[in-house]
């Protein structure tokens, strides 16, 4: 199997201390959290996606764990601005924080109250399951720029998390871009649904969700692919990695750096043991050479 | 503890295993107390003492409840899913995920002490004969849980804060004249000032680490994955690395006590 050398990394403007980062939404709700994440081996941490008024989310079940994969509709629970509270003993760890707003001035107050807190944002124009925020956003290439460029003006590495759940990918990665994004993140979850028999109704409280985990890897691959094809920028892989080989799959098709989420649900330690597999100190090779090697 | 099984594809891949919401016919509902009815079901789980499950209630919520039995659970009325649940009536459908979390670690002399509806949790810890003194407390005598089936079944000491049976007082006067250091293992359930009182006197003793107490934290998920329920400053999950923490472990909480957090993640002071 491929090996990496270890050592610190520096992607999009961020400082990492290895390429696996906490994805967002996942155990970033508190400092103490994020910190016991970093404490485990993750390379960086993203934050629960914070935006402009505190939300409770929407009513369970939030969370359905399926053979393969996990079914969520959390509804982006948040408590806005209290969590800058949580970043305290953080404030020189690797941590981006996740932003969502409803318009490109909300996402421009939100990623202000980030300067000097965190050395990255990166921005929820994805999540397939909150009404008027995320996808609602992100599937309008025009919102995407305008939503970037707003972030933007805080002054912090800005990385934009762009829905699968569009026809092609690579046109808001490009808009991502234009808005002047530092990298883009590809994929959140992929919009999904399933129904309980024995309820006769949708196993989510919300009705429709977003699926993650192994299951959704090749759409993750592919759209990774497409955007290292479309884009100059890096390009962060994430969905379904679970493995050290998941992870130098998605460095082949583009991949800078990757983030692991649903993952977690098999043990907390993902991170270390990934890393152990990835990582090997004498002739380990070195993660430029492998970047998008697929595409040759 | 139902940690997602997992296992390896062809091409190395991690498998999550599902973690199934039961669907189970609700069989007999038991009025313990004017606020708090047991309900029980058409399925029995493999569970251990102080182990919870989510009980999805179609169309309203999931939320956590500990299994008071394999087959049971004991709600008290608090608001929105719990009194949708007291609306619900035998033969009706609910959906259970569980056993989650890790549950008591009974060894030796076992003392149980139960403030409220906590005394769910430890309830079967008299079932499967795991316990040799049960502490009961509430409000009055009328809010007594379980207080005539344990009877009998177990050393049962009774306080009630306004001295309509049993002990005139908190269920830490009790405690105290049980000589807790007698004891090798203190189960715990109750409001979290009490458990703070217990945790305090245990300590006082030099056992807080023989100290088992079973938090209660907003969950969302209940199986370790969204974040909620994250406690300060370990960090750890009160679903997955909990619901029960040793006193020794809570000693070095800077959370305990002192607030939790709510549905949004913003810190409400007890
Ligand atoms: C591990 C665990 C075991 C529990 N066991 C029992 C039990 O055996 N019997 C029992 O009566 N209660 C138990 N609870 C508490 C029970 O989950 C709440 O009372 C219930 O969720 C309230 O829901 P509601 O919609 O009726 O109340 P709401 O009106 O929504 O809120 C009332 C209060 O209930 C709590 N609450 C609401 N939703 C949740 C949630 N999703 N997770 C955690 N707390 C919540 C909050 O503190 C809130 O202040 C347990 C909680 C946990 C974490
Ligand atoms: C429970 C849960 C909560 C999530 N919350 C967020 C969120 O707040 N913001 C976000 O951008 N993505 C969120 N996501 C999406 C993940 O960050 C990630 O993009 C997706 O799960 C795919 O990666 P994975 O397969 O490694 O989990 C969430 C995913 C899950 C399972
Ligand atoms: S409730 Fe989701 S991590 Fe505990």
């Amino acid at each position: 199997m491929v090996a990496l050398c270890p050592g610190p990394v520096d992607i999009a403007g961020v400082r990492l201390n290895n390429h696996l980062i906490l994805a967002a939404g996942l155990l970033g709700t508190t400092g103490a959290s994020l910190a016991r994440m970093l404490s485990l081996g993750a390379g960086g941490v993203v934050t629960k996606s914070i935006g402009p008024e505190p939300k409770t989310g929407h009513a369970g079940p939030c969370v359905a764990v399926i053979d393969g994969a996990i079914l969520n509709a959390m509804g982006l629970p948040n408590p806005s601005k209290d969590f800058l509270g949580e970043l305290d003993r953080l404030s020189h760890e690797p941590v981006i924080a996740s932003i969502f707003g409803g318009t490109p001035e909300e996402f421009g107050e939100v990623a202000s109250w980030f300067a000097g807190k965190v050395q990255g944002l990166e921005l929820n124009l994805s999540c397939p399951h909150a009404e008027g925020y995320g996808a609602a956003l992100g599937s309008d290439p025009e919102m995407v720029r305008e939503c970037t460029r707003a972030a933007k003006r805080a002054g912090l590495p800005v990385w934009v998390k762009l829905t699968p759940n569009v026809c092609s990918i690579a046109e808001f990665g490009i808009a991502a871009q234009e808005g002047g994004a530092d990298a883009v993140v590809a994929i959140n979850t992929v919009k999904a649904m399933r129904i309980s028999t024995g309820m006769r109704r949708p196993v989510l409280g919300h009705g429709m969700g977003g699926l993650s985990g192994p299951a959704i890897f090749p759409i993750a691959v592919r759209c990774v692919w497409e955007l290292y094809e479309a884009c100059d920028i890096p390009v962060i892989g994430c969905g379904g990695v679970s493995t050290a080989d998941n992870v130098v799959e998605m460095m082949m098709a583009g991949a800078s750096a990757v983030e692991i989420g649903s993952a977690l649900i098999e043990s907390d330690t993902i991170f270390s043991s990934v890393a152990q597999q990835l990582y090997r100190r004498d002739g380990g090779e070195d993660a430029c050479d492998i970047v998008g090697c697929a595409h040759d | 503890m139902t940690a997602a099984k997992t296992r390896a594809t062809l091409w190395g891949v991690l498998m999550i295993e599902e973690i199934p919401s039961e669907p189970v016919v609700i069989t007999h509902i038991v009025r313990e107390t004017a606020s708090i009815r047991t309900f029980e079901f058409s399925r029995r789980f493999e569970a251990q003492a102080g182990q919870f499950c989510m009980v999805w209630i179609p169309g309203i919520d999931e939320i956590p409840m500990a299994l008071s039995a394999g087959n049971a659970i004991t709600v008290q009325k608090v608001g929105e899913a719990t009194g949708a649940l007291f609306s619900r009536s035998e033969g009706d459908v609910i959906g259970i995920k569980g056993p989650l979390g890790n549950g008591f670690s009974p060894e030796g002399r076992v003392l149980a002490v139960a403030g409220g509806v906590g005394a769910a949790p430890l309830r079967p810890l008299v079932t499967y004969g795991q316990a040799d003194t049960f502490i009961l407390g509430a409000r009055t005598a009328e809010e007594l849980l379980y207080a005539d089936e344990l009877n009998g079944k177990v050393d049962l000491r009774i306080a009630t804060d306004d001295g309509t049976r049993g002990h005139h007082g908190f269920v830490t006067a009790l405690l105290e004249e049980a000589d807790p250091a007698s004891y090798d293992t203190i189960c715990v359930c109750g409001p979290e000032m009490m458990m703070k009182a217990v945790l305090a006197i245990l300590d006082a003793h030099g056992v807080a680490d023989r100290g088992q107490f079973s938090l209660h934290r907003y969950m969302k998920c209940g199986v370790g994955i969204c974040g909620s329920c994250c406690c300060d400053p370990s960090g750890l999950r009160v679903c997955r690395d909990g619901p029960v923490f040793t006193g020794d472990v809570l000693l070095q909480s800077s959370e305990f006590g002192r607030y939790s957090r709510d549905a949004s993640g913003r810190r409400i002071p007890f």
